[in-house]
């Protein structure tokens, strides 16, 4: 298939790249980018560890095709925080026990992101709407929202 | 109270930060430069004979660097044990199961990799399959190993007492069968590997793995070369649960794609390759007869499975083993008698999965002794009670209780769950009207292995490296895949050598450099890597303390460790910062380096695969689980809203994690109660993906989660410490069917708890009622 440009604003930078136009968002952020915060776990749009935030909605990245979102507000795990500082979403699920093996981790936090953005005094049912795409094996939820509540505290 | 300044504190975990943050590596988001994809050929059948194999025109597609098959490999097999090697890299001769490996391929990009598999051609001559384990044990049924008549995998027969004179003396005697589904390990990151081959013999692998020294032990063997040229490093693990053990043949393929192309090559399976056609937990079918006094004793088990393995034994030995071990435990069984047969199948091979054979069993033995419990007009909680073991208990086939704390256990589950508020016995409501919504309460207990004894290697060895600066660095074979024992293990060395939590490092394993080690499985890290680190952390310790008492003018005896100082008890003014010690250690005469290595294996025998006689393990945990449920009778659907473990983990190192632990193991198990299961037909899986498998969200758990733990101080763990995070899994099965029938009063002996079931139960219910009703009148 032919290439094509396409120019994607990601968490604020313009990136331009040489790419198929059938290729999905998450394989242009992780093999193109290098935003491997990103993670690839499906594929199918079933568990939600691809979310990103797009234009300051919750976005399953595995199925949004890159050559759409040229020119759209693209935000990765990556723009979270800053050096020592991280993301109070990050914070809380650190100290609250919401991460064990974490490959769950960054879709929730953009998922949580994206909610808390939209409604920073969410009661515990919106908390578990906005995560109700991202699936957990191991921490059987209860930490993430725990988590997800203590950063909407903390953010007040 | 103990008076620890690091351990059992409620600490976040050391690699939350970089988790959170995403810049955690996991082995997909490695790539090295000149990386090539690979992808995997599987067979469409579950059965077939490989006539023919054409690669030609693969081989010639524009980007394709290399097509191997399964001679390539020789005639290398692997297996647990020397007997039990019975799976290939890539199939040779036959294929066993839909979706088993037959050809992979690297290329330049994954759609040239996928295009290339569609350009090879295999011939296949199909056979018979056999998907059904008691069909296969049947005489005239398809064979699938001509070294293995009679589909036999794994048989063992054994018993303890003597089971029919026990019979006889009983008051009670029912016999039933239960089923439990195939359940898959459920991790979110797909297994994956990236290896680079260097000529003439270097092996250099990046994957996922709990048990990376299996792995490293296979390649050696499959590639012929040392083991010192094996490296095998770890990157972050997305979960296991039992499915990232040992070697698989996305491993083997990436090794030898680079080997033939000359270039490092990662292949990651998609979800619907896990779900199809990678292993997943033992299908059980348990019949189990039970004999007890007319107060709940139980006097004697008498039980059959059959297991379906598989198309490969994996480690079926140690599952069927396990089923028998936990038949003992955790109540008193004075006599018992067990024959297993793991049956060969045309499915994907059934392994280790979170409680190793173990739920199986217990689900069939907690739900009957709750239904003898019902039968007899006993007290659930009293006839778990009276059965309970004890410390000091030996079972009847030699396993020896050191600590329990199984009575606690079921005190604080049933106060947790306010049990006698909402417990009524079924037999109290049973001439009630079903209302639209029926609740109900159910109880469970199990135990588990601290650390299962296995045969070979079974030591964990922890090399600490104390840094001049009063860093320390942690060098251990035992993988984190997401329990944490990473933290725990931190812990362990910041609390012995009194300085803090984050001045430890632990870096990941790397073949090369961190000690062999068993691997993360059968519940051992805690435990067993627990002590060897402590063992580490004291020689260490050991080697600053003539330093520290020449500094101080002190016996060395008098001195001691704490908030990054070292001081003399009772003198605490006489004192100097931990990292002028270490300073002044790494100076000390022409200069020296601290490091401290400590060795911990098993304080048993090891297990005894044929008779089952001994030790499972050196430490036993025991908990309890309650479950509340609610019962839509309309459409049959089950949900569990609140859910209490109370845990015997004799200390808790860190009580975060540990309610971490018990959380999973709730979830694990309300998903293999009623959620999770894979539509099959003739050996294909209809329901490849998590939504249709029904791996649980967050609307299909409890939204309250009750973590108990009780501390009873195990005198062979670390720091007293037994599992917590495997047996939490056990009882949750029984504690939701138990309150099943407490709900509705019928039995679901059939996993998992589908809607259909239930209302298949309430309609046979009815109808029976009916008839008796007719039948009186
Ligand atoms: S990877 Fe996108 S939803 Fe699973
Ligand atoms: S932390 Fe492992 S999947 Fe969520």
């Amino acid at each position: 298939m032919a290439m094509q440009q396409m120019q994607l604003k990601v968490n604020g930078t313009l990136h331009t790249v040489m790419e198929q136009p059938h290729r999905t968002l998450l394989e242009v952020l992780r093999e193109e980018l290098g935003f491997t915060g990103t993670k690839r776990a499906c594929r199918v749009g079933d568990c939600g560890a691809c979310t990103v935030i797009i234009d300051g909605k919750a976005v399953l990245s595995c199925l949004t095709l890159a050559v759409e979102v040229q020119g759209r507000e693209i935000i990765t795990i990556e723009a979270l925080g800053d050096g020592d500082r991280p993301d109070p979403l990050q914070r809380s699920f650190v100290d609250c026990g919401a991460v064990q093996c974490g490959f769950c981790t960054p879709g929730m936090v953009m998922s949580a992101k994206a909610l808390l953005d939209e409604n920073p005094h969410p009661d515990p049912d919106e908390v578990r709407r906005a995560i109700a795409g991202n699936l957990c094996r191991c921490t059987g939820y209860a930490k993430i929202v725990e988590a997800i509540e203590d950063a909407a505290t903390r953010l007040a | 109270m103990s008076d620890y300044a690091v351990l059992g504190k409620r600490l976040p975990r050391v690699d939350g930060p970089v988790k959170a943050a995403g810049s955690a590596r996991f082995t997909d988001d490695l790539s090295l430069p000149g990386m090539l994809h690979g992808k995997i050929l599987r067979s469409p059948h579950p059965h077939a004979r490989i006539l023919r194999i054409d690669t030609t025109r693969a081989e010639q597609l524009p980007g394709v660097r290399a097509v191997i098959v399964g001679e390539d490999f020789g005639d290398y097999r692997y297996g647990l044990r020397a007997d039990t090697r019975d799976e290939y890299p890539l199939a040779r001769g036959k294929v066993r199961y839909l979706g088993e490996e037959v050809a992979a391929v690297a290329a330049v990009d994954e759609d040239t990799a996928l295009e290339a598999l569609e350009l090879i051609r295999v011939d296949y001559e199909v056979l018979p399959a056999v998907t059904d384990p008691e069909e296969a044990l049947l005489e005239g049924a398809p064979q699938l190993h001509d070294d293995k008549p009679g589909n036999i995998s794994v048989h063992m027969k054994t018993g303890f007492g003597d089971v029919d004179e026990a019979f006889r003396q009983a008051d009670y005697v029912r016999e039933d069968r239960f089923y439990s589904q195939s359940v898959l390990h459920g991790f979110l990151e797909p297994n994956a590997a990236l290896a680079h081959w260097e000529a003439p013999n270097r092996i250099t692998i990046w994957a996922s793995k709990q048990s990376p020294y299996f792995l490293y032990r296979n390649l050696s063997n499959c590639f012929n070369v040392p083991l010192s040229n094996v490296r095998l490093i770890q990157p972050y693990i997305g979960g296991g649960f039992g499915g990232k053990n040992g070697g698989y043949p996305v491993d083997f393929c990436a090794v030898m794609l680079s080997k033939k192309s000359g270039r490092p090559v990662k292949i990651v399976l998609t979800m619907e390759e896990v779900l199809s056609s990678h292993r997943r937990r033992h299908p059980m079918i348990v019949r189990l007869k039970t004999g007890v006094r007319k107060d709940g004793t139980i006097l004697a088990h008498d039980c059959r499975i059959i297991a379906d393995g598989g198309a490969g034994t994996g480690v079926g030995p140690s599952t069927i083993a396990n089923a028998f071990y936990f038949l003992n435990l955790p109540y008193v069984v004075p006599n018992v008698r067990y024959e297993a047969f793991r049956a060969y199948t045309n499915r994907p091979i059934s392994v280790a999965q979170r409680g190793n054979g173990i739920q199986q069993i217990r689900y069939a033995a907690d739900v009957q002794l709750e239904m003898i419990a019902h039968d007899l007009g006993l007290d659930p909680v009293r006839i778990r009670q009276k059965n309970a073991v004890y410390t000091g208990y030996r079972t009847a086939s030699g396993m020896n209780i050191h600590s329990c704390g199984l009575q606690e256990t079921i005190t604080g589950a049933v106060r947790a769950a306010e049990w006698d508020t909402h417990y009524r016995p079924w037999r109290e409501k049973e001439n009630e009207p079903l209302g639209r919504i029926a609740t109900g309460v159910g109880i469970a207990c199990n135990s588990f292995q601290s650390g299962a004894r296995l045969t070979g290697h079974n030591c964990c060895t922890a090399v600490i490296k104390v840094h001049e600066d009063g860093t320390a660095s942690l060098l251990t074979g035992s993988t984190d895949s997401g329990q944490g024992s990473e933290t725990v293990l931190a812990m362990i060395v910041a609390e012995v050598l009194g300085i803090r939590l984050e001045d430890v490092f632990v870096p990941q394993t790397d073949s090369t450099v961190t000690p062999v080690d068993p691997g993360s499985f059968g519940s051992r890290v805690s435990s067993t890597a627990g002590n060897a680190v402590l063992i580490a952390a004291r020689d260490a310790r050991q080697q600053l303390l003539p330093v520290a008492a020449e500094l101080l003018k002190a016996a060395p005896e008098a001195i001691e460790f704490r908030d990054c100082k070292v001081f003399v008890r009772g003198a605490p003014d006489k004192a100097l910062r931990f990292r002028d010690l270490t300073r002044q250690t790494v100076a000390w005469g022409s200069g020296t380096s601290i490091i401290g290595q400590g060795s911990w294996g098993q304080t048993v025998p090891p297990m005894n695969f044929e008779t089952g006689e001994g030790d499972a393990s050196g430490a036993y945990s025991f908990g309890t689980q309650a479950a509340w449920v609610e019962v839509d009778t309309r459409t049959g659907r089950v949900t569990v809203p609140r859910m209490v473990v109370a845990h015997d983990l004799g200390f808790a190192l860190n009580p975060l994690a540990v309610e971490g632990q018990h959380e999973g193991s709730i979830a694990g198990g309300v998903g293999h109660t009623i959620y999770e299961h894979c539509v099959e037909e003739n050996g294909q899986n209809l329901t490849p993906n998590l939504t249709a498998y029904g791996l649980p969200t967050v609307y299909d758990l409890p939204r309250e989660m009750v973590s108990l733990s009780i501390e009873t101080i195990d005198p062979v763990g670390a720091f007293g410490a037994k599992e917590s995070g495997e047996g939490t899994q056990v009882s949750t099965i029984p504690a939701i069917v138990n309150a099943i029938h407490n709900a509705i009063g019928v039995w679901i002996t059939d996993l998992p708890v589908t809607p259909e079931k239930v209302l298949k139960a309430l309609r046979d219910k009815k109808a029976q009622a009916k008839a008796t009703a007719e039948g009186q009148s």
